[in-house]
């Protein structure tokens, strides 16, 4: 089943370069989707146009549609912040915010509204079991998040994101900054999670790609160069550009 | 290299350094020096009649506590009006305007608002406040006077403090399907308020001890009472020091140096606290 169906994309910064040409795709549900290319090549605008995160910069849409179950996401009468909330997204760097590990967890539920504290507790176990950081910081659930560990504040970060239910999750070089062993463990998070989840992974490395993926694009400045099922792409790429870049002809 | 450029290059750096840190302790020996003889002149006149009694014998004796309770209003009156306009001002600047001609022209009158000479924020204040709409000279018109010189000082400050606060937030808590509003009010603005509230304090203290911008607009040379309303004149400690100092003939030095001594306690604590803040603030900081 098709969660997300990108048609005919196009989009431009403000001042008129073009930063993704023609994007047409389908992201399979409950399946990792893996978006890999050099720098510059597209990725991160296209993973913020899928939350609309692309609002807050110097990007505007000139064509195309993206449906989500269906429904136009690019429409400007949606719901953005409901959309936020149905798109999770993780970061390159983690991020906490400046509170307590709680405190992040149960953010976007108070955002949204959401004030009953059994609700709230369930949701701090529920996504810090699923990000694989339960065991490690159920005695200080009220410590600021700060004094976690890289690795840990990644994972917080992902938690975070699962804590508001999400369907989609898209992880923008999640692991860019861990070490090894961190990235191995939100790895296998990821192969748990989509089960239940639509993952769209941007990798910090080809290596990356090839492990986690179960769908791979190939973005080349702007364009998908190719876009195809398992992992093919990595090890019979049908067009030359893909092959020269998978074989680390450049970089 | 050789040695002996290499030596003199020493020797010049040392006598940089020399000079420089001279620089430094002189300046803070001016100040030391000023607040040790205001202390030493002023110390003998406070007592607990000088701060709590109203002035006798033509201010020659008794106390200064009218000049105390107008400067304590005036403050205040100062913070209820500057606050909330600096603080919006800040936010709008910061947080939601894009950087265009418009804003570039805001910013551009925030600056010059700051380079404009009080007595003409005093002159202003009475024409518009005392006059034209009627205010007379009362704490109101000193107040909005007062604002008007405090805004830049409040506006600049806060504006920093949000912009010190990392993009990233910003970012993350919209992600998490916050809006704009929700995330200034949850994140920006608890991580920002201590470098707010220093910008105010420290306009508020600046807003204290200034003579000219309540001459004309509130401040009374002798007023055997309290004030009892916002429309009322009022006594200020700084044209007060003023009228005993140049005005009154006869003026016993300890009485002119002890007001001084009360003014510059008044500021001082404000700038302790904002001090306090400050270093408070950066020792929670989780960020």
């Amino acid at each position: 089943m098709d969660k997300i169906i990108v048609d005919h994309l196009f989009i431009s910064y403000s001042d008129g370069t073009e930063s993704l040409r023609d994007i047409t795709l389908k992201v399979p549900a409950h399946a990792i989707t893996v978006l890999f290319g050099p720098a510059g090549g597209g990725k991160s605008t296209f993973l913020r146009v899928l939350n609309r995160l692309n609002d807050l910069a110097d990007v505007t849409l000139v064509s195309g549609k993206v449906l989500i179950d269906g429904i136009n996401i690019l429409d400007p009468k949606i719901d953005v912040n409901a959309l936020r909330r149905q798109v999770g997204m993780v970061f390159a760097r983690p991020v906490v915010l400046p509170m307590s590990i709680r405190g992040n967890l149960t953010y976007g539920l108070e955002i949204a509204g959401e004030r009953r504290p059994a609700v709230l507790h369930e949701a701090v176990e529920r996504s810090l079991r699923l990000a694989a950081l339960w065991e490690e910081v159920q005695d200080r659930l009220d410590e600021p998040a700060i004094a976690l560990s890289g690795g840990q504040q990644q994972r917080l970060c992902l938690a975070r994101s699962l804590a508001l239910q999400p369907e989609i999750i898209l992880l923008d070089e999640p692991t860019s900054g861990l070490d090894p062993i961190s990235t191995g463990k939100v790895e296998a998070t990821l192969q748990e999670l989509k089960k239940d989840y639509t993952i769209i992974l941007v990798p910090h490395s080809v290596q990356q790609a090839a492990r986690v993926s179960d769908y791979a694009g190939f973005f080349l400045q702007g364009e998908l160069v190719e876009w195809a099922p398992g992992k093919a792409i990595f090890t019979k790429p049908t067009d030359k550009r893909t092959e020269d870049y998978v074989e680390g002809r450049f970089g | 290299m050789n040695n002996s450029t290499s030596a003199r290059r020493a020797i010049t750096q040392k006598i940089g350094f020399g000079v420089i840190t001279l620089v430094a302790a002189l300046t803070a020996l001016l100040i030391l020096l000023l607040l040790g003889y205001i202390l030493v002149q002023g110390l003998p006149a406070i007592n607990w009649e000088f701060i709590t009694a109203f002035p006798r014998d033509g201010m020659r004796a008794g106390g200064i506590l009218p000049a105390i309770v107008g400067t304590f209003y005036l403050t205040l009156g100062t913070a209820i009006v500057a606050v909330p306009l600096g603080l919006g001002a800040a936010i709008y600047l910061s947080e939601y305007a894009s950087d265009n001609r418009w804003t570039r022209l805001i910013r551009l009158a925030i600056v010059n608002l700051s380079g404009i000479p009080s007595v003409v924020y005093g002159l202003f204040g009475l024409g518009l406040f005392v006059l034209f709409l009627h205010f007379g000279t009362s704490i109101l018109a000193g107040s909005l006077t007062l604002s008007i010189m405090t805004l830049p000082v409040i506006i600049s400050t806060a504006e920093e403090a949000l912009r010190a606060i990392p993009q990233s937030f910003r970012v993350v808590s919209i992600s998490l399907g916050a809006t704009r509003w929700q995330t200034i009010r949850r994140i920006i603005l608890p991580q920002a308020l201590p470098g707010i509230l220093t910008g105010i304090i420290l306009g508020l203290e600046r807003a204290a001890g200034e003579t000219a911008p309540i001459l004309f607009t509130v401040a009374a040379f002798f007023l055997p009472r309290l004030p009892h309303s916002p429309l009322d004149a009022t006594m200020a400690l700084p044209y007060h020091l003023f009228v005993i100092s140049t005005q009154v003939p006869g003026m016993p030095v300890k009485i002119q140096y002890g007001t001084a001594l009360v003014l510059l306690a008044f500021v001082l604590s404000m700038n302790l606290t904002a001090t306090v803040i400050r270093s408070r603030a950066r020792a929670r900081r989780q960020w």
